[in-house]
């Protein structure tokens, strides 16, 4: 770019030469490349090393385990007669992240739409600058914020979902601190929501200006412009901004265990306390958990990482297909 | 309809036009006072049906002020018309909708944590403090974050950025799409899995006792792949003509490499590492398995149990009384304001020193 900086650098004197022509590898170049290599193959080896060392500890637990670890609804990993299964824990884990999902996609979605298309020009910068910074509030405040402050307000709204769709059993309330499987789903929604708007509007400006206008001219009010031709073009990212999403409200620990009130037994009414994640038993009970205890934790954890892992690399998939979109690489 | 058929029949008979050829459309002060219309609407519904939850008022005007403007949209405009509207009123309503939260979340950290912040809170640690009395501080949990954070990027950063610079400058071939994959799986791992990771090799195999290092480790693992990403992102963005210029005047490729590209790209790779200890910074799980936590100061992060920011509102948070729900929004104000001056000081840096790439 800039000529000047080019010319202080005095020219090569002749006996150096001979190291430029030809493949004659330098010292430091093989320094460095050596060091860069490292760094990535010590990347894999720590990936390598968790899948391992994970592997080999939940070895141990699942032997150890005289129940059935998929299917046992209790978590006693002490004393002599261990018995302890991830059912409750995987039927937790996936409902409120399911519930998360349904709340936070279409809001995340439209305020994405809000951002790029709606609001006033003025106004869009610097609402998707606020998005960003609220992505990146420790879970553990909204954790916070979720146990002493929504948790109490929730409990009229529950009682009126009570009365109304109570019948179908999924909304039945039957009072008491609103600690339940839908508040936690609730909460999870609100902590993914910037992380699905920002990726999502990112892909959203990037639709091509032409596509947009081709439709305008044509008369389309401005819902058939997005409909027609930001939603289809906007649409495998707005998929894998969701599955991040998805894999952070998985694996979310903190905001859960202050949260929810566990309890080992499968409730489909998801209004009252009960039920559990796997990330939130692993940090609730952790504490109290001697060796072996500890490792049929980490039998637990291990099944989350291969959930995350399979939930993410479908992301990475849809990505990949759709290279253009590098916005929806975040 | 018949609108329509109208118009055609006009425009047949080549008279000029009796109707205009503009479609009625509703003023534009109609949404505004529309929505002031469905706020009233579910206050009143509200009251009258002896509702004492705002958010039911709220959901009723939102619903009513969603179905209203189709439905007069409908009568006034059209088809087409009402559904764009429908759809206008739908995307304002999901941006309130998350603002309320999100607002609320940050209105109540601020309000509720300036309680009991200030230069006492900050200067102590708690020491003999009982857990239900007010009084005690975060100064170990200061301590203990930035041990912990620090050390986490010292591990973290060289080999996050040698690794980038791997992938850009010299990665072709299996090796390098193998090592892009698996950064893309490392960044979503659950930040509790990497704690069970040390967990299990430092502390279960190796025997080691709790300590700010071992979380720091654990740290670096969930920092590491958000630096790769980042910085790959920084260096792709050096222009080619420079690297090719350097190497032309007999640069070794590694001087090239150190001197050209990294200078030219050092201010958004900044940016990605700050961004990167932000996000490490409020990690709660692998510090409860592996720090465990400490009332005291303990300067020294290779022994024994420390404190951190986010933990520290943790239990402080599960002890449960009033004095120590104060500590805890005091303590969660510091942890969000540390956050975000990072954020906002990152993102000025990469604004600031944004290579001139000419697009």
């Amino acid at each position: 770019m800039n000529t000047s900086s080019t010319t202080d650098i005095p020219p090569l004197p002749p006996h150096d030469r001979s190291a430029v022509s030809g493949k004659a590898v330098r010292p430091g170049d093989r320094i460095f490349l050596g060091l860069s290599r490292g760094s990535g193959i010590a990347l894999l080896a720590i990936m390598a090393a968790i899948a391992v060392f994970l592997t080999y500890r939940s070895v141990l637990a699942i032997s150890g385990d005289k129940a059935n670890f998929f299917t046992t609804l209790d978590w006693n990993a002490t004393g002599t007669d261990p018995k302890f299964g991830i059912a409750v824990l995987a039927f937790g884990t996936l409902v409120s992240s399911l519930i998360a999902m349904l709340i936070a996609v279409p809001v995340a979605v439209g305020i994405a739409l809000f951002i790029s298309h709606y609001a006033p020009r003025k106004l869009s910068s610097p609402l998707g600058y606020v998005i960003d910074l609220l992505a990146a509030v420790p879970s553990i405040i909204y954790g916070l914020w979720g146990a002493l402050f929504l948790v109490p307000h929730l409990s009229g709204l529950y009682s009126w979902l009570d009365d109304y769709l109570g019948w179908t059993g999924i909304f039945s309330y039957s009072g008491g601190a609103a600690r339940s499987l839908f508040t936690v789903g609730i909460l999870l929604a609100i902590m993914i929501l910037p992380i699905v708007t920002s990726v999502s509007r990112e892909v959203f400006l990037q639709v091509p200006k032409m596509h947009e206008e081709a439709a305008l001219a044509l008369g389309a009010t401005r819902w058939e412009v997005i409909r027609m031709s930001v939603l289809p073009f906007g649409r495998s990212g707005i998929i894998s901004a969701s599955m991040l999403g998805l894999g952070r409200a998985l694996g979310e620990t903190m905001a859960v265990a202050t949260v929810l009130s566990p309890s080992f037994l499968i409730n489909t009414s998801l209004l009252d306390p009960g039920g559990g994640t796997f990330a939130q038993n692993i940090a609730s009970k952790f504490s109290e958990a001697d060796q072996f205890g500890q490792d049929a934790l980490i039998a637990s954890g291990l099944v989350l990482f291969v959930i995350t892992l399979l939930v993410n690399g479908a992301a990475r998939l849809i990505i990949a297909r759709r290279k253009e979109y590098s916005g929806a690489a975040a | 309809m018949s609108l329509m058929t109208d118009r055609r029949a006009v425009s047949d008979g080549g008279s000029p036009l009796p109707v205009s050829l503009k479609q009625p459309r509703l003023p534009r002060w109609t949404p505004p006072v529309f929505a002031l219309v469905a706020a009233g609407a579910g206050y009143g519904i509200g009251q009258a049906a002896g509702l004492d939850s705002t958010v039911q008022c709220a959901l009723i005007a939102g619903a009513v002020f969603v179905l209203g403007t189709f439905a007069l949209a409908a009568g006034v405009e059209g088809a087409r018309q009402a559904k764009d509207r429908l759809a206008t009123s739908l995307v304002w309503l999901a941006f309130l909708i998350a603002v309320v939260p999100l607002a609320s979340l940050l209105w109540e950290t601020v309000a509720r944590g300036t309680k009991v912040l200030d230069g006492y809170f900050l200067s102590h640690s708690m020491g003999t403090t009982p857990d239900a009395l007010p009084g005690g501080g975060i100064y170990h949990a200061i301590i203990g974050t930035l041990e912990q954070v620090g050390l986490a990027t010292l591990i973290a950063a060289p080999l996050g950025l040698l690794t980038a610079i791997y992938l850009v400058e010299y990665g072709r071939g299996k090796l390098a799409r193998v090592v892009t994959f698996f950064v893309d799986v490392m960044t979503g791992i659950p930040s509790i899995v990497a704690g069970l990771f040390i967990l299990s090799v430092w502390i279960l195999i190796l025997g080691f006792g709790p300590s700010g290092f071992a979380g720091a480790m654990a740290l670096a693992i969930l920092m590491m792949p958000v630096v790769v990403r980042s910085t790959e992102e920084m260096l792709k963005l050096v222009p080619n003509e420079l690297r090719e210029a350097s190497l032309a005047l007999g640069v070794p490729k590694w001087r090239t490499i150190l001197k050209v590209v990294l200078p030219t790209s050092i201010g958004g790779i900044t940016t990605g590492v700050m961004l990167a200890i932000a996000r490490i910074t409020g990690e709660t799980a692998p510090v409860l398995l592996l720090v465990w936590g400490a009332k005291t100061i303990n300067n020294n992060p290779f022994q024994d149990a420390q404190q951190s920011l986010p933990l520290y509102v943790f239990q402080q948070w599960q002890q449960g009384s009033d004095a120590s729900y104060d500590r805890a929004w005091a303590a969660a104000l510091v942890l969000i304001a540390f956050v975000m001056i990072l954020n906002l000081v990152a993102r000025g840096i990469a604004r600031w020193k944004a290579p001139k790439t000419g697009r």
